[in-house]
């Protein structure tokens, strides 16, 4: 085996955490986009991502369907599960407070986890590279195929979403129920079906995470709450409701975690970066690029 | 209204507290708490579904000396509280003969002391020596057994195994779930022992997505073999990684929880040419006929893969005999907890169980040694014995 | 709500001191007092955090680290170094305020999710400590041999003994909170919940109260880590994890957060629930779980002690 050299090593620890940080980033946009419309954390999130991930397995591995027709499929489905969270455990809640409506949101994440328990079993699974599992070499650091596709799919989420605020009426609508409900509501938005199309969203790009990862990392029905304490974590990280703020808040976390667990101690790597972002919040109480306005809202 | 009916739910799930199960009257009564949910069901639920199996297959043969057996189980979800309390359970208001279980060594050693102050016996099925090993008092507990073997047994012969080898530059790599450290604290205690260099000591988390940076660190040492020490998706995610490095030139050994068929499988090809010390129950078909094993390992494999129509786990193996070793005690001695204890200890010298042939004594209550592992290597998408 | 009535408190300290008997007599209740002193443990818990979250308004997601505090000190102590359980007892309490003002005065400046992030992190960061340093705190496999409680020889070594211990130690902590409730401190607490702005220009230190309700409230949950320490003989890490935190808070979102008695009914009711009743479910368990937790809080937002205000509606009508 050839010799690793320590500039090689480094290059590893960068693109590996790019990559996980990546998954965290598309988690940390899932929470962006439920919070700006309705400031309520989802911590089901997570599991939008298992779903994407198992879904695919069976529509892609079980069912035989081709890649092209699985995965818009699975984002569908993953889609409609999104839209029944909001019907049955949001918008049912008359009088919402921020602890109810974070209570309702774990409710509804163990619900889905027994659900997917049930379904799937306890086991992992695996379902194929996009296009196989040839590593690339780049300075001495290897690259798998899939990490480019968990990338590639980030930025085209980020361009997507960018058109979606920037440039489509129903966007724009969204950002100002964002801005003021009440304002938005006056000028004829119905804002039941911006919060409604807000979980649809924010669960569609946590299936796309969903399915990018799973050929990575093998997917199993309890791996959601993981995702959405970090995810949690980068979107506080960059700053609440920042988009820019999400995406580098999930990439830094990764990326410490990389070099944490190579340079440092393996076992403390998830210590280092939650440090890093105590330390950050101690510093700037609203996150890297998150308003002071946004930090200074409603009480418990 | 629909607050009424919220409110009524909610007293009928109060009411459903008292509803008092009906016991049968003429019966043998086993206790068992296994982890069949949670982030050990990996353990605890083939652990239960061979447990209710085998108490089937006794029923639907007679039963024991015309009682039948009504096994009780309860799940832990790998909590110690949850464990404590569900054993007291089964010890004073089912009244049990015997407890099985819990499947994780922490759950275990949270039990432990109620089988001595309740006098009932009490078989684990979980790893560490020191659920049956008082270092304190220096002798065995007097009323706690274990089936599993230790993770001293594995990493012995995985070090054997390698020292045959010629390698004693090697590096450890393990989950900072209870199943790796327990193995992480042997690799590193026995290693003197065995001459064993370790040049890296690196860990992730049960729920990590990779761990590219770990091996990263690793190949930059140049160990001559990595031994990983992990349960669950991530002891495939790291083949895969090992695969993707080039790094397939130094060796790499599984602990024993790789002993799943579908571990080689979700690995795609990264699992070739691994190593791994197995129980004789994940290699039944391999099995030459003469090995002592071959008869009891390939019934169940075939009985268990028949009722449940899904592969086989090696962690059902355990309470396989723990149960079978309960049920000749209950054959001989009837429900007396004592009397049970006294012939677990006495009189099952020579048990052919799923994990080895027991040879429980005053001073082992565990009663296997490292013959208990074969030491197995993945060929051509299978299982072969290594050499 | 600041007014607690004299005559429930009575009612329920009576109930709590015949129930050991009352259980003996209902067949397959005999060992419900060894699951209250669980729910005692855990009373001792939601009683700080309702007081933090209920009346001050701050969220806190690491209280699993400060029981665990409580725990280890106990544990490590005492196997260890052979101290007294007693003195491990107040050391352990005196630790966690400690850290716990370490933690809180940074944290507590934050608001809203940032705070909720800033203590699930301590949580966490605390979890991986006691799961990694396993010289100190013997890593996933945990501790055993921690010995029982006794005073001048006599042992708490029974189910009922220990039961009367912990419930003790429970009633002595309600009838402080509810003293904290009641006097001036308690209508400022409440001043901060609805208005800090306005808190503070009439001339309340906001954030010296917060602070000290965090420390009574990490205080709290010390003395349940060591009793439940000494209860079990044994601890290991994930007893003290994240969802531990979780678990908390959703016992004072269902029993209602804005009452002191929904603390106490929340800590019940979870306890029956994960370790007794939800049995009956089997394989659905689960979702059983999260389906009643989604209906009390959809169907009643104030959680369980807010029934009565209900029924009252109800005979109204």
């Amino acid at each position: 085996m050839e010799k690793i050299t320590f500039a090689s090593q480094l290059m590893q620890y960068l693109i590996t955490g790019l990559t996980v940080g990546s998954i965290y980033a598309m988690v940390a946009i899932g929470f962006n986009i439920i919070y700006n419309v309705t400031e309520i954390i989802n911590f089901a999130q997570g599991e939008f991502v298992m779903l994407g991930g198992l879904i695919m397995v069976f529509l892609h591995v079980a069912a035989g369907l081709p890649l092209l027709a699985a995965f818009p499929l699975t984002i569908i489905l993953v889609t409609l599960a999104g839209m029944l969270l909001d019907r049955l455990a949001i918008s049912p809640i008359r009088q919402p407070s921020v602890l109810t409506l974070i209570i309702a949101t774990i409710g509804a994440s163990i619900i889905i986890k027994g659900i997917a328990m049930f379904i799937w079993g306890k086991d992992p699974f695996d379902l194929p590279a996009f296009s196989g599992r040839n590593p690339i070499h780049l300075m001495g650091a290897v690259i798998q195929p899939q990490y480019l596709w968990v990338g590639g799919f980030l930025i085209i989420i980020v361009i997507l979403l960018t058109f979606f605020f920037e440039k489509t009426i129903i966007g724009k609508a969204m950002s100002a129920c964002a801005e003021n409900p009440d304002a938005a509501s006056l000028v004829g938005i119905n804002v039941k079906h911006m919060i409604l199309l807000s979980f649809s969203l924010s669960a569609a790009i946590g299936a796309v995470a969903g399915i990018t990862i799973t050929p990575i990392s093998l997917m199993e029905y309890d791996r959601g709450a993981m995702l959405a304490i970090k995810g949690f974590g980068a979107v506080v990280l960059g700053g609440l409701g920042s988009f820019p703020g999400a995406i580098l808040g999930g990439l830094i976390l990764g990326t410490i975690e990389s070099f944490g667990a190579g340079l440092i101690h393996s076992g403390y790597k998830d210590a280092f970066a939650l440090i890093v972002l105590l330390a950050v919040l101690f510093i700037r109480p609203s996150g890297l690029l998150g308003s002071v306005e946004v930090s200074k809202f409603k009480r418990f | 209204m629909s607050k009424k009916i919220t409110v009524l739910v909610l007293v009928c799930l109060f009411g459903i507290g008292v509803v008092i199960t009906p016991a049968l009257a003429d019966s043998y009564k086993i206790g068992a708490v296994f982890a069949v949910t949670g982030r050990a069901s990996f353990l605890g639920d083939p652990e239960k579904k061979t447990a209710v199996m085998v108490a089937d297959q006794i029923n639907k043969a007679g039963g024991i000396g015309g009682k039948k057996l009504e096994l009780i189980v309860y799940d832990t979800e790998g909590d110690a509280t949850k464990a404590n309390l569900a054993v007291k359970k089964l010890i004073n208001q089912d009244k049990v003969c015997a407890v099985i279980g819990p499947s994780l060594s922490g759950t275990s050693m949270a039990v432990v002391p109620l089988a001595a102050q309740y006098k009932t016996p009490l078989i684990s099925v979980a790893a560490s020596y020191k659920i049956t090993w008082d270092d304190k008092a220096n002798k065995a507990r007097h009323w706690v057994f274990k089936t599993p073997q230790t993770d001293t047994m594995a990493v012995e012969a995985i070090y054997t195994h390698l020292k045959k080898r010629g390698i004693n530059k090697i590096a450890i790599m393990s989950v900072t779930s209870g199943f790796g450290k327990s193995g992480h604290g042997e690799l590193v205690r026995l290693a003197p022992q065995y001459g064993m260099n370790i040049v890296a000591d690196e860990f992730y988390g049960p729920k990590d997505t990779d761990m590219t940076a770990q091996l990263t660190k690793v190949k930059g040492l140049a160990p001559k073999a990595i031994v990983n020490w992990s349960i669950g998706p991530t002891q495939v995610v790291i083949l895969r990684n090992w695969k993707d490095l080039g790094m397939t030139s130094i060796p790499f050994y599984q602990s024993h929880g790789f002993g799943s068929r579908k571990n080689i499988e979700l690995a795609a090809g990264a699992a070739e040419g691994v190593y791994t010390p197995l129980g004789a129950i994940n290699v039944a078909e391999i099995l030459p006929t003469s090995h002592v094993q071959k008869n009891v390992t390939m019934q169940f494999f075939n009985d268990y893969s028949a009722r449940y129509k899904e592969p086989l786990s090696s962690f059902g193996g355990h309470s396989w005999d723990a149960m079978h070793m309960v049920i000749k005690a209950l054959r001989a001695v009837g429900c007396n907890r004592t009397a049970i204890r006294d012939f677990l200890e006495n009189n099952t010298a020579g048990f052919v169980g799923q994990h080895g042939v027991f040879n429980y004594s005053q001073k082992d209550h565990i009663g296997l040694d490292k013959d208990a592992f074969l030491m197995i290597v993945v060929k051509n998408g299978d299982w072969a014995l290594a050499q | 709500m600041l007014r607690i009535g004299k005559l429930p408190i009575t009612f329920f300290a009576l109930f709590i001191i015949v129930f050991p008997w009352i259980a003996r007599v209902i067949p397959g209740i005999g060992h419900y007092p060894d699951l209250l002193i669980f729910a005692g443990i855990y009373c001792l818990m939601t009683m700080g955090l309702s007081l933090l979250l209920g009346y001050t308004g701050q969220i806190s997601l690491g209280q699993a680290a400060f029981y665990g505090i409580g725990a280890y000190v106990s544990a490590i102590l005492t196997t260890t170094y052979g101290l007294n359980p007693w003195l491990c007892m107040i050391i352990g309490m005196i630790v966690a305020a400690i850290v716990a003002i370490m933690v809180g005065v940074p944290a507590l400046k934050l608001r809203g999710h940032y705070l909720a992030m800033a203590t699930l992190a301590f949580g966490i960061i605390v979890f991986i400590i006691f799961n990694e340093e396993v010289e100190w705190t013997g890593g996933p496999d945990g501790m055993s041999g921690i010995p029982g409680l006794s005073v001048f020889g006599f042992n708490f070594d029974t189910t009922e003994k220990y039961y009367y211990l912990v419930w003790f130690f429970v009633y002595a902590a309600f009838i402080f909170t509810i003293n904290v409730i009641q006097s001036r401190s308690g209508r400022a607490l409440r001043a901060i919940h609805a208005s800090e702005a306005a808190s503070n220009a009439m001339g309340i230190d906001v954030s010296r109260f917060k602070i000290m309700v965090f420390v009574y409230s990490a205080i709290l949950a010390s003395l349940a880590g060591s009793l439940y320490a000494h209860r079990l003989n044994f601890i290991n890490p994930t007893t003290f994890d994240l969802f531990f935190s979780i678990k908390l808070l959703i016992m004072i979102a269902l029993g209602g957060m804005h009452d002191i008695w929904g603390a106490i009914i929340g800590a019940f009711l979870i306890t029956f629930l994960s370790f007794e009743w939800l049995h009956f479910f089997g394989e659905f368990e689960v979702i059983v779980y999260g389906v009643i937790l989604l209906l009390i809080i959809i169907f009643l937002p104030h959680g369980l002690a807010g029934i009565p205000h209900i029924v009252k509606g109800w005979l109204r009508r």
